[in-house]
């Protein structure tokens, strides 16, 4: 049904450890593996699924690591590639990071996390804060607490722990929206789409029941009710402890929550989005001489809110050199490995426009290989703001020992798989800019000028917001929920005196 | 090893850290006599380190099995850590010390006894792993006493060991009985047991394709569907998965596990996605497409697929290896999501070429412009496999959309134009193929080709060119001259390009003659002569025989009207098409490949169809099989005279007919649909050939009944008269006049649909089971104004308790819960109660609560009395009410005749009970037809002296069988039932059904 054995493989293809489930599949075939990869990569087709005779190989790579599943049976691929990245989630917060060394170092613990996730090919618990509870780190410590299976292993409430306890009850929400945006070359937008992720950090003692109130147009439409702005879901994942069926009858989004953070749900909303950060772009490559880069970046969104964070990545050819840039605001930096101009404006209002502008020199001697057409990608933040308008209508806490909780709400928009194809054809300059017109651009160009021998820009990785560092800032701005707003948009509650 | 060694060593030197890693560090030698004497070390803490090196040494691949009773010693200890680590060492090393494993027996066994869970759940789970033959006998006995744990955790473990054990030695699982045990957990009250119990169970049946292990009923279909909503999200995937094993028995039940399985297309992990898109794809072939429901499950089908294109790059490609299929099966679904295949630059290059695949099969008139515009953007990449199927997709636009091959063409030329190499070649290429579909149209870009003739260097773009120049020599001056350059280099060739060369030549010969003598006789002999390649010798002369002795003939031969090409060359075809989709998620599904292709010793297993296509689905249904079962031995050739004892007898050494038609009155005791899918199916089989059926136009679903009149009561005409009408194939196969059958079976299947017509046409029989009209359960002084009227019902195999909440108070009432004493039956809801908005003052609601068998039992008295809490945010009340024994009767409960005899004598004449129905005015027929319906089956029928005699079984949810022989005489109002069951308590109830559902 699913896998025969489970390996680690470094990146040369050495096992570093292994569990063997079935024993249906010789242990040795692994060794073909890596001859199997190279092979692949050669003829540029790689892909998850190999083959070797009758074994077959599922595989994921994670930093330095291979993890490879065998098998010889009609294996259903997608829970064996759901188990591997699974396998990388409760081991990275088993280990921080895995990697060589973290699996080197605690081999112990990886063989009992092997045994008890997985058996005779089945996944079993995966969930690594239960795990937590009877496969321990510290040797010390397991007599004590090894002694009994928690039961939450075989509850039907498996991702939660009883006898939970917090002084101060209260759930920070976290509406995340990250933008895709794919735009062609001539300016037209190609395809774009918000994907929400809900967040949760929970702090509540007990079992609490909770229920999410959002302004779900379906749900809306459901209650009879036309209040204020809605919003239209296109399709809704939910974290395991949702009650699906409840949802897909009533749009009720009832449930448990995990302890600590997880996420909840995530959606997917497919209507038009203008992009809130619009390039144009004009890359004129003068063979054997030069490379001259001008970008205009526009901010859509309304004048209130702000971008942070904003980095522009311009693809520059990889032989070129010396680099100069000219900038209305922000600065640029040249990234040669990634062949990359970051052009990065820390705050930007909407409404406003910038430029840069950047020269590079190409040797005379043109290089051989054929260079793709790497599109101009974007990252920025906006917080206090959603694309789609979502909002979290109510977050209900009910908990039998009938605390008080505090629901804490916060909105942020990033961008996603956020692409503008460039069009690198040399000389034709885009007429569809007006902004062309020197003088406005000397204008605009400050006096900002810098040259490529910065350090490289380490990239923060916009996609995980920093909690911490965010938190501090608008500490201050945390909104308590109003719990009187909009009670009655509750459709199961009525006396909240019971309360 | 040496080098992660020394690495950790310099590690320890500058004590960077204090980790496992410490162990892997002693390579030196008599190493393993040092570790034998820390093993057998009086200190514990010494064993345990001493184990640890151990297993560091093994894991970096150093045999160590030496110090296997060193080993095996440290097993018994209280530290758990130790134990896992001596279970791992014994799992891995036992295989090649089988004799000294025995000495860990005595652990295990001891192990399994633990107080601890945990203990005796690892213990078992290890002992499965362990594949020696002398300890597997050890283990059946331990291994029993975990499947009836009380700790779930170990229940659950002993589920998956039994699958285990099934897999080294399976006659010795069957015959310790454990596959009942496992069916048993399959009611576990635990929803992971009963995830494990199913995952097992359907890991045996895939290796014994006919053990007929999972044989699913309504009933435990019922019970996974509960489980699936409480399980962990792997949990769901195996029982998502055996679902798909299933094959309704009509469409509304089909319709009802779609309803409860959409649900699961909202979960985070894309294996449940995509395993419940399998159950909703096989199962939505059943339903009849002119359905609201259909619509709507299309529709919630394409976001979910879509969303999978956010998983993780390894996920996306099994999801678009899949779309692929369904796209398909079923275009409607997608038709409107092209955008979101459109290629990103930093996609991994297969799930680009995957993407490419889907845009071509979506590919329309209404989106052509916006797919081509994509098609040239990709053709000027980088990476030339990319590029290459992007050129290649171009061309299949031009050939799928005709009114955009203008459009493609003149994109091809500006391909061309850019004198990369290989685009140009495969531009050639497909260019050759939309001159074979639109002939004469575009050959005024011939010139522009022919400038590219000398930098084509692969033999697909030349033997295209080629052929190209072959098929328009006419039009084109220098064609001699062309052809004559290739033929330079012949020898050098691929036999492509030289099969292609020889057959382009002799066109030109035949279009111009005069000129091209020579060029011709030079093919001819360097094909003939000097290859040693048979294909193109053999071609040589027949050309050569040909224009030697009938220019004429030669022309029309070789200068024929081509066919045209179609677009769906690349399609899947149809039967392994839908064999694919029942394997959705699958390797087989990703490669587009039957599992028999590739996974070894899987020949000759049935291979999965959808359901509802003709010559399908007999093998994998149950019920199909007992229609089968049923029309081998119908209750009309029990001979009227002798005893019941041995008129069965007689019936039973009678050879199964399988072959045979079914007898003119079969299937009485069937449901009509049911007859129909298997009686017909099976004597489809009968003929070589089954009927073709147009794999696009139509889903037949039983539509086997062209010129039926009265349709049985479950179908609408219209709904039949839709299904009829797009099914040409099947009409023109049944719809004909007999005569255009064999011989042989025409007069079976005519009278077969007569006996249908006559059944339902007859008695207006009801097909569901009986259920009694609502009475008062709760009075609504009794209840502060709550009054609950309620009745119970079973409906598609599912018991349900309805009923109609009414508020006579007046505040409103909220939070309505439902809790059920312990009964005899084990009655328990099956999900909370649903009131979802609060009850206001004089408002009335209608609640239906599925309810399953598997809550705590206690006898009652009556043994039908449920006593039942109902709670609201005012109180809690209590009432009891009795429900009719009728809905415990389940649908699988025809009683093998054999079976039934058996039985039937074996039960002492003490249990027998008799009643008597006063005032029954129906013939026996009805009568049979009536009580069917309430899952009372008839598997026997004799008359005796104007009185006809029918031979019934029930089966009850907790397997009781109840035998009853039910007599009744024409013209007399008053039947007689005799009833015979182990269980002589149920008979009253019995009884008091029997009345109900005959007198309603």
């Amino acid at each position: 049904m699913s896998a025969s054995a489970i390996f680690v493989l470094d990146l040369k293809g050495k096992v570093l450890i292994c569990r063997n489930y079935k024993g249906d599949v010789d242990m040795a075939e692994i060794d073909h593996f890596m001859s199997l990869l190279m092979q692949h990569e050669e003829d540029g087709l790689i892909c998850p699924v190999m083959s070797h005779g009758n074994v077959h190989f599922m595989w994921i790579k994670h930093s330095n690591l291979y993890l490879v599943a065998t098998t010889n049976k009609n294996s259903n691929a997608s829970l064996v590639y759901s188990f591997l990245y699974k396998l990388v989630e409760v081991f990275t917060e088993y280990f921080k990071e895995l990697e060589e060394e973290s699996i080197q170092d605690n081999f112990v613990v990886v063989y009992e996390l092997l045994d008890e996730l997985m058996d005779f090919g089945f996944p079993q618990t995966t969930d690594s804060k239960i795990l937590q509870e009877y496969i321990t780190q510290e040797g010390a410590k397991l007599e004590v607490a090894k002694s009994k299976v928690p039961t939450t292993v075989t509850n039907a409430v498996s991702w939660r722990s009883e006898g939970i306890k917090y002084k101060k009850n209260e759930v920070f929400i976290d509406v995340i929206e990250s933008i895709n945006v794919l735009v062609n070359a001539n300016g037209s937008v190609m395809s774009s789409d918000i994907v929400g992720s809900i967040k949760l950090k929970t702090m509540l003692s007990g079992m609490p029941e909770l229920r999410l109130g959002l302004n779900d147009r379906v749900l809306f439409a459901l209650t009879g009710r036309d209040k204020g702005k809605t919003v239209v879901m296109e399709d809704v994942k939910f974290h395991q402890c949702v009650r699906l069926s409840r949802f897909e009858s009533d749009r009720t989004i009832s449930f448990i929550p995990p302890d600590g953070e997880s996420e909840l749900m995530s959606y997917r909303i497919n209507t038009h989005v203008k992009p809130l950060i619009w390039i144009e772009s004009v890359i004129e490559k003068f063979s054997h001489s030069r490379v001259e880069i001008m970008v205009k970046a526009k901010g859509q969104f309304k004048k209130q809110s702000v971008a942070n964070n904003v980095e522009v990545r311009v693809p520059v050819p990889s032989d070129a050199d010396s680099p100069k840039f000219k900038t209305s605001t922000g600065h640029a930096k040249y990234v040669p490995e990634k062949n990359l101009v970051v052009w990065t404006i820390k705050s930007f209002p909407g409404g406003k426009e910038f430029l840069m502008r950047a020269h590079f020199g190409l040797p005379s001697v043109e290089n051989e290989e054929l260079e793709g057409k790497p599109p101009i990608t974007v990252k920025f933040e906006i917080p206090y703001f959603t694309v789609s308008g979502i909002q979290v209508r109510y977050m209900k806490i009910i908990e039998k020992s009938g605390y008080q909780a505090l629901p804490w709400v916060r909105y942020i928009t990033q961008s996603g798989d956020y692409q503008l194809r460039t069009n690198d054809d040399a000389h034709r300059l885009s007429c569809d800019w007006p902004a062309c017109d020197l003088s406005n651009v000397c204008k605009l160009l400050s006096e900002t000028v810098q040259c490529g021998s910065h350090r490289a820009n380490v990239f923060s990785n916009a996609d995980k917001l920093s909690w911490s560092g965010l938190h501090l800032k608008i500490t201050g701005r945390w909104k308590e929920w109003d719990r009187n707003l909009d009670d009655t948009v509750d459709p199961d509650e009525p006396h909240k005196a019971a309360r | 090893m040496q080098e992660w060694a020394n690495h950790l060593c310099e590690n320890r030197q500058f004590g960077s850290k204090m980790t496992d890693s410490k162990y892997f560090t002693t390579t030196k030698k008599g190493e393993i006599f040092e570790l034998k004497a820390e093993l057998n070390s009086d200190k514990k803490e010494k064993k345990k380190e001493a184990v640890k090196k151990v297993i560091a040494s093994m894991t970096v691949g150093k045999d160590v099995s030496a110090l296997f009773p060193d080993v095996v010693n440290c097993m018994q200890t209280d530290n758990l850590e130790l134990k896992k680590l001596v279970y791992l060492y014994l799992m891995n090393y036992a295989k090649s010390q089988p004799d000294m494993a025995i000495m860990a027996v005595n652990t295990f066994v001891k192990d399994c006894e633990d107080p601890n869970p945990l203990i005796r759940a690892l213990a078992v789970r290890t002992m499965g792993c362990i594949r020696v033959d002398k300890i597997t006998e050890y283990l059946c006995e331990p291994l029993r006493k975990c499947l009836k744990d009380e700790d779930p955790y170990v229940r659950k473990t002993a589920a998956v060991c039994v699958a285990k054990l099934h897999d080294i030695n399976a006659q010795l699982v069957e015959d310790q009985g454990f596959l009942d045990t496992l069916k048993d957990l399959i009611s576990d009250s635990n929803p992971m047991v009963v995830a494990n119990a199913v995952a097992a169970l359907s890991e045996i049946a895939e290796s014994h394709p006919n053990s007929n292990l999972m044989d699913l009923n309504p009933q435990t279909i019922n019970k996974l569907l509960t489980a699936l909503n409480e399980c962990t999200e792997w949990g769901q995937i195996f029982i998502l998965d055996c679902l798909a094993n299933y094959t309704p028995r009509d469409d509304r039940e089909s319709q009802s596990i779609c309803e409860r399985v959409t649900p699961r297309l909202s979960h985070a992990n894309s294996a449940v996605v995509l395993s419940a898109v399998k159950v909703l794809m096989k199962f939505m072939e059943m339903l009849p497409k002119d359905l609201d429901y259909y619509g709507t499950l299309l529709k919630k089908l394409a976001p979910p697929l879509v969303t999978l294109l956010s998983a993780e790059p390894e996920l996306q490609y099994v999801a678009l290896r899949n779309i692929n299929l369904i796209v398909q099966r079923r275009p409607e679904i997608l038709k409107h999501e092209m955008k979101v295949f459109f290629v990103k630059y930093n996609d991994p290059i297969y799930v680009k070429l995957e993407k490419l695949d889907i845009m071509i099969r979506l590919a329309s008139q209404a989106n052509i412009a916006q797919v081509l515009a994509e098609l040239k953007e990709y053709a000027t990449e980088v990476d030339v496999d990319f590029v290459r199927k992007a050129v290649r997709a171009i061309g299949r636009c031009a050939i799928k959309v005709e009114q955009s091959a203008e459009r493609c063409v003149s994109t091809l030329l500006d391909l061309i134009q850019t004198k990369v190499n290989y685009v140009v070649q495969e531009a050639i290429v497909v260019i050759k193929d939309i001159f074979r579909k639109y002939p004469n149209k575009y050959e005024s870009v011939i010139a522009t080709l022919c400038e590219n003739l000398d930098s084509l260097d692969e033999p697909e773009a030349r033997a295209a060119m080629i052929w190209i120049v072959g098929e328009y020599a006419e039009r084109i001056d220098n064609a001699d001259e062309l052809l004559e350059s290739f033929l330079e280099g012949f020898h050098d060739e691929s036999t492509q390009v030289q099969l292609q060369l020889l057959t382009a030549i002799v066109k030109l010969f035949l279009k111009k003659p005069t000129e091209t003598q020579e060029l011709v006789q030079q093919v001819l002999s360097l094909a003939t002569q000097d290859s040693d390649n048979p294909d193109l010798r053999d071609r040589g002369y027949i050309y050569w025989r040909l224009l030697s002795t009938d220019p004429v003939a030669a022309k029309e031969v070789v200068l024929a009207e081509k066919p045209l090409i179609s677009e769906e060359t690349d399609l899947i075809e149809p039967t392994l098409l839908e064999e694919l989709i029942c394997h959705i998620g699958t390797l087989a599904s990703v490669y587009h490949k039957p599992p028999s292709a590739f996974v070894e010793g899987s020949r000759g297993v049935q291979h999965k169809r959808l359901p509802g296509s003709a010559g399908s689905g007999e093998s994998e249904s149950p019920d199909a099989g007992s229609a089968g079962g049923v029309s081998e031995a119908p209750p009309a050739v029990i001979p009227s005279q002798g005893d019941l004892l041995g008129d069965l007898l007689n019936l039973d050494l009678t050879p199964p007919t399988a072959t045979g038609p079914p007898p003119p009155s079969s299937g009485m005791q069937m449901g009509a649909m049911d007859l129909l899918g298997g009686g017909l199916d099976s004597l489809m089989g009968d003929e070589s050939e089954p009927p073709h059926i147009p794999p696009r136009t139509h889903t037949p679903q039983s539509p086997q009944l062209p010129h039926q009149s009265p349709s049985p009561p479950d179908y609408s005409p219209t709904e039949l008269g839709g299904d009829l009408g797009g099914s040409p194939a099947m009409g023109s196969g049944f719809g004909g006049p007999p005569a255009a059958m064999p011989a042989s079976f025409s007069a079976p299947v005519s009278g077969g649909l007569d006996d249908l017509f006559d059944l339902g046409g007859g008695v207006g029989m009801p097909m569901g089971a009986y259920s009694p009209p609502k009475t008062i359960w709760l009075p609504a002084m009794k209840a502060k104004g709550l009054e609950i009227l309620g009745t119970f019902a079973r409906r598609a195999g599912v018991i349900q308790m309805e009923m109609t909440l009414t508020n006579k108070a007046m505040s409103v009432m909220s939070d309505f819960a439902i809790q059920f004493n312990r009964n005899s039956f084990g009655l328990a809801p099956a999900g909370p109660l649903q009131v979802l908005t609060p009850l206001s003052p004089n408002q009335s609601i209608e609640v239906a609560l599925p309810l399953n068998t598997v809550g705590p039992i206690m006898k009652m008295e009556p043994l039908n009395n449920l006593q039942v809490a109902v709670k609201n945010n005012i109180d809690v009340f209590y009432f009891s009410c009795q429900y009719p024994i009728s809905m415990l009767f389940v649908e699988d409960g025809t009683m093998d005749r054999q079976v039934f005899l058996a039985t039937w004598k074996d039960i002492p004449n003490d249990n027998e009970a008799q009643f008597q129905i006063k005032d029954c005015h129906l013939n026996s027929d009805a009568a049979s037809n009536k009580l069917q319906g309430s899952n009372i089956f008839t598997i026997a029928k004799r008359t005796v002296e104007g009185q006809d005699m029918l031979y019934q079984s029930i089966k009850l949810t907790n397997g009781i069988w109840v035998l009853a022989e039910l007599k009744v005489q024409a013209g007399n109002p008053n039947f007689m039932v005799s009833l015979k069951c182990r269980a002589p308590e149920v008979s009253q109830c019995v009884f008091q059904s029997y009345e109900a559902v005959l007198k309603n």
